[in-house]
Order: structure tokens, then C-alpha cells, then sequence
């Protein structure tokens, strides 16, 4: 038990700190955060047996809405743009919400990626609005009325993210024990018997999806924020493959999978390129079907597995299960 | 006076060129079991599937405590009060038994808090009271896979009853159970209902159960209620054993 909260907190720890010990990784733990946290939303629908391949959609509207508001309101404060972004993200997530969980499985996927290849092209073809495929600057924002520069802002958007991190993650694995997060999860296993408890499965649906665009909202604003710039390839297909990509990785339908394969898969992604060149995405496609055959509980799964045999104890479902 | 809970007018429903419901017409009174016999593809199952919304009837109205209830969802039916157990149980495949209950009370209670834990809902104790009412508190912290057939139509059944129904309905509820279980379960059944105060409605085509268990007995044949009465007068009735029960006059 003790040793179970432990490695966690240590591994906390050392991403904590990053910013003194190894100043060069902090823009790409940053990032990973940022991704981290989208790919928590996409968990969740994983939990209710569901996979969207279009969640980039809620990642880039929260990134445009944070660009537009600061470019009609310069100075706009970090707080303040947070929240407007979150909240376009989640309020999309209720319109294209109330439409696509009427569908599940394939559709449901599809569509999600046609909603999401729409918006895409809105931002390509928009040129005087959107920037077109150059996008739009996003500038700092103010933090509390103070415009900083770049150094002590970027160390604030970092423990900023990394609080974002354990709250949201917290909530969420909260939020799957409670009653209405179990309704949520029996989308996946029967349908029929949620409509003979009274309970309507799109509503029950519903609610989970728009919690997974407000997550996808966070990750992209974040990401908006930390680069300074915010282009259509937000809501580009590959974007919402890669979100479904770490969260296979990391643990299908785990919180804390979601962030150890988001820093994985930026870590690879970064280094193999520098130094495999272009074959870094079939070392990331070899080690995916390695997980997908051998482990497909995810490197959390190897991770619990691990623990327990060192420990002693069975394995568990950690997050499910009490 | 006995009072009529729910009401089946004139109900017709054809699947091509099957009528499953050929002007149907039953009336279910309060506090009672009744039990539908008949042979298979006689429409029993449609006469359950129309009563709680699943399907529409082209003809007819379903009157439950005196409103119609025909067009409705099946999950509004719900919510008044007109809860099913399934033929093959419809049961949550991922959690234990005991969760199974704890998620059926959460969407009866409509509990919403994001940050509890479902574990630690005041309703936990009912539910295990639940449990034990159909013979299942051992099992309780067990998921619902590993459970024998018979455990798994029991829980479904605490399933339905946990949303503290008026009216039950239930299909086959010991079929593909052992004969030497079925009257071990029914005996829970039935004291679990009178304990509850639940109208019951059970499909079933174990004789000797409906003589035993049944307060009322309506006869199923070609998509339509051929006769009702006692059990004791259905049973002995010649056209029923010829044609239900199925041996030679």
C-alpha cells in the first residue's frame, strides 16, 4: 500500500523538479502535461467503451478560443482565459455531444472524426478569421494583472499544468467511483438494463462526453498557451489518433496511464527523431503492438503486475475497485 | 374492491406475417402473482415487451395505475414504477453483485454527487439487505461473471426489485435453473415480493410451480389470452392440457 503511493509521488517529485534539475526538459514535460491531460478525456469514453477519433476538435477549439480572446482583448488575464477556452470546449462538447451519442462504436468514432475534420477545414478555408493554415498568434497572457516574461511565465504555466494534472486527475478517478460515473461505465456492458433502471443511456453518455471535451479543452489550451501559437493541425486526424494511440499505450481506461504514456510517447517521439531520424514512429508502432499483444493492460498494467509480484499482492484494478 | 394496477386494451403487434398480439386484453390487479403460460411463440414476451415500452403496439393502450402509458420510453414506464427481469439476465458484466444493486439504487435515488464513492451511498445497507432477501449476500463482493445461472437470475431480479417497483415483470425467471433449484428460488422469489409488496407478473412453464405460486393464471395461445382464472381451474381445464402442458387426454 505505502509502496503504491510512493512511486507516484516520487515520480511527482521528480517532475516537480524538472524546471531547476533539467531546465531543457521543462518545455517538453510541459507539452506532455498538456497531452496528458487531453488524453484523459479520451479515457474516459474508453471506460463507457467508446473511442472517438476525433477529440482534437475539443483540444483546438479551447486553443482558437483562447487565441481569439486574447487577440480582442489584449492582456487579457491566464485565469480568464482558461476558463473561456474550458468553457468552449465543454459547450461544444454538449452540441456535438447531443449528436453523436445517439451512435456507438465505429460510428461513433467516425463521427467524431468527421465533426472534428470539419472544424478543421473551417480553420484552413477561414483565412482572414482563422490565419488559415499559419494559424494565429497566441499571446501571453497577463497573470494576475502582471505581464511577465518569458522565463518566469513558462515556469508558472508548468506548475500550473502539473496542478492541473493531479486535480483533474483526482476528480476524474473520483468521479468513476461515484454512482453517476458507474452509470457512465455500464454503456459498456448493457444498454438495455440502464433504459430498465430508468436511467437514459445518450443522457448517461452524454454527461461522460462532455467531461472528455472539457479534459481535451484543458490539454489544448495548455498547449495553445505554452507555444505561443495555435494552428489547424490542433484538430488535425493524426492529433485525435495520437490521444487514442497514448491512451492504449499508457493503459486503456486508466487515469494515470493516460499522463506515464503521454510523457513516454513525448520523450520517444523527441529523441528518436533526433536520433533515429524517421523511423521514431515505427519504434513507437513496434512498441504499441509489443503492448497491445504482451500487455494490454498499458504500462500501467506491467506497472501493477510488477508491483504486486515484488510485493506480494494480488494485482487489483487500483482505480475500479476498492 | 381489487384494484386494477395495470391494464392491457386491445393490443396488436404483427412481425411480418406473425401476429404476436392479436387484440390482447388483460387486466392485473394489485398485491397479486399471476403467471402467463402458454407455448413458445405464443407472444408472451411481446405482451411484457409492449407493456414496458420496448416495443409499440400498431394498436391498443397500456393503462399503468390508470394512465397511458403506450407511448412512453421504457425507461419513463420505469420511473412510474413497472420494473423487468429478463430470460437471460441483464446484468452489469464488469462489477459484482452487489455493485450491480448499488448502480440500480444510484439510478433510482437519481444520485448525481461526482466526488462520492458509490461504495459508501446510505442505500448500501438496503442493498445488502437485498441481497440477502434473495439468498445472494454471499456472494455479494463476487462479479457477476463467475456466478451460476441461477445466482444470476436471482441478482437480476434484485436488480429490478432494488427500484422498489409496483409491478414486476419477469420472463421465465427459472428457466435454464435446475430442477432441484427452481423451487429453492421461487420460494425466495415470492417471499422477496410479499416482503416488498410487489404485483408480480411471471412468464413460466413449469406446471408445477404456477400451481404453487401463482394466484392467477392467464393462458397464452396464438397471440392472444385464450383464458384466466385460479390455477387450480386452468390446470385441470382439458384444452390447456392439451395444448400447454402437452399431454394426451
Amino acid at each position: 500500500m505505502t509502496v503504491r503511493l510512493a512511486i507516484p509521488a516520487l515520480i511527482l517529485l521528480a517532475v516537480a523538479a524538472i524546471p531547476f534539475a533539467a531546465p531543457s526538459l521543462q518545455l517538453l514535460m510541459n507539452l506532455a502535461l498538456a497531452k496528458g491531460i487531453a488524453v484523459v478525456g479520451v479515457t474516459v469514453l474508453l471506460r463507457a467503451g467508446q473511442v472517438s477519433f476525433g477529440h482534437a476538435l475539443f483540444f483546438a477549439i479551447a486553443a482558437y478560443a483562447a487565441a481569439f480572446l486574447s487577440a480582442s482583448m489584449p492582456g487579457a488575464d491566464l485565469v480568464l482565459v482558461l476558463v473561456v477556452a474550458v468553457a468552449g470546449a465543454a459547450i461544444s462538447g454538449v452540441l456535438v455531444g447531443l449528436f453523436v451519442v445517439r451512435y456507438r462504436g465505429i460510428f461513433f468514432g467516425m463521427l467524431n472524426l468527421a465533426f472534428s475534420m470539419i472544424f478543421w477545414s473551417i480553420l484552413e478555408k477561414f483565412y482572414h478569421y482563422t490565419g488559415g493554415a499559419d494559424g494565429i498568434r497566441l499571446p501571453r497572457p497577463t497573470v494576475f494583472g502582471m505581464a511577465l516574461e518569458r522565463g518566469p511565465f513558462e515556469l508558472i504555466m508548468f506548475y500550473l499544468s502539473l496542478a492541473l494534472v493531479i486535480l483533474l486527475g483526482w476528480f476524474t478517478v473520483r468521479w468513476f467511483a461515484s454512482p453517476s460515473g458507474q452509470l457512465f461505465q455500464t454503456i459498456k456492458t448493457n444498454e438495455t438494463r440502464l433504459q430498465y433502471l430508468g436511467v437514459s443511456p445518450q443522457r448517461a453518455l452524454l454527461t461522460g462526453y462532455v467531461l472528455s471535451a472539457a479534459l481535451c479543452g484543458v490539454g489544448g489550451v495548455i498547449m495553445g498557451i505554452v507555444q505561443g501559437v495555435v494552428t489547424p493541425e490542433f484538430a488535425w486526424w493524426i492529433r485525435s489518433g495520437e490521444m487514442v494511440f497514448i491512451a492504449v499505450l499508457g493503459g486503456a481506461g486508466s487515469v494515470a496511464g493516460a499522463f506515464v504514456g503521454a510523457a513516454i510517447y513525448e520523450i520517444v517521439r523527441t529523441y528518436a527523431s533526433a536520433f533515429a531520424g524517421d523511423i521514431w514512429q515505427m519504434l513507437l508502432g513496434g512498441f504499441l503492438l509489443v503492448i497491445v499483444i504482451f500487455a494490454p493492460k498499458g504500462v500501467i498494467g506491467i506497472y501493477d503486475a510488477t508491483l504486486a509480484r515484488l510485493t506480494g499482492t494480488r494485482a487489483n484494478d487500483g482505480e475500479t475497485r476498492k | 374492491m381489487s384494484e386494477i394496477l395495470l391494464e392491457a386494451r386491445n393490443l396488436q403487434i404483427r412481425f411480418g406475417g406473425v401476429i404476436a398480439a392479436d387484440n390482447v386484453s388483460l387486466t392485473i390487479e394489485r398485491g397479486k402473482n399471476m403467471a402467463i403460460i402458454g407455448p413458445n411463440g405464443a407472444g408472451k414476451t411481446t405482451f411484457l415487451n409492449i407493456c414496458t415500452g420496448w416495443l409499440k403496439p400498431a394498436k391498443g393502450t397500456v393503462l399503468f395505475e390508470g394512465r397511458d402509458v403506450t407511448s412512453l420510453a421504457p425507461r419513463r414506464i420505469v420511473r412510474l414504477g413497472v420494473a423487468r427481469a429478463f430470460q437471460i439476465p441483464q446484468l452489469f458484466t464488469e462489477h459484482t453483485a452487489l455493485e450491480n444493486l448499488l448502480i440500480s439504487v444510484s439510478a433510482r435515488e437519481r444520485l448525481r454527487h461526482p466526488l462520492q464513492d458509490m461504495h459508501t451511498i446510505r442505500q448500501r445497507g438496503e442493498m445488502l439487505h437485498l441481497l440477502d432477501m434473495v439468498g445472494c449476500a454471499d456472494v455479494a463482493d463476487r462479479p457477476v461473471v463467475e456466478l451460476s445461472e441461477g445466482q444470476r437470475k436471482l441478482i437480476d431480479i434484485a436488480v429490478a426489485l432494488a427500484l422498489k417497483p409496483k409491478l414486476l415483470l419477469m420472463d421465465e425467471p427459472t428457466s435454464g435453473v435446475a430442477s432441484s433449484e427452481k423451487f429453492k428460488i421461487m420460494e425466495i422469489l415470492v417471499k422477496a415480493l410479499a416482503e416488498a409488496k410487489v404485483t408480480s407478473v411471471f412468464v413460466e412453464h413449469d406446471m408445477g410451480i404456477v400451481s404453487r405460486y401463482a394466484d392467477e393464471v392467464a393462458v397464452w395461445a396464438a397471440g392472444n389470452v385464450q383464458m384466466r382464472g385460479s390455477p387450480e381451474e386452468i390446470l385441470q381445464h382439458p384444452d390447456v392440457i392439451r395444448d400447454v402442458i402437452g399431454e394426451a387426454v
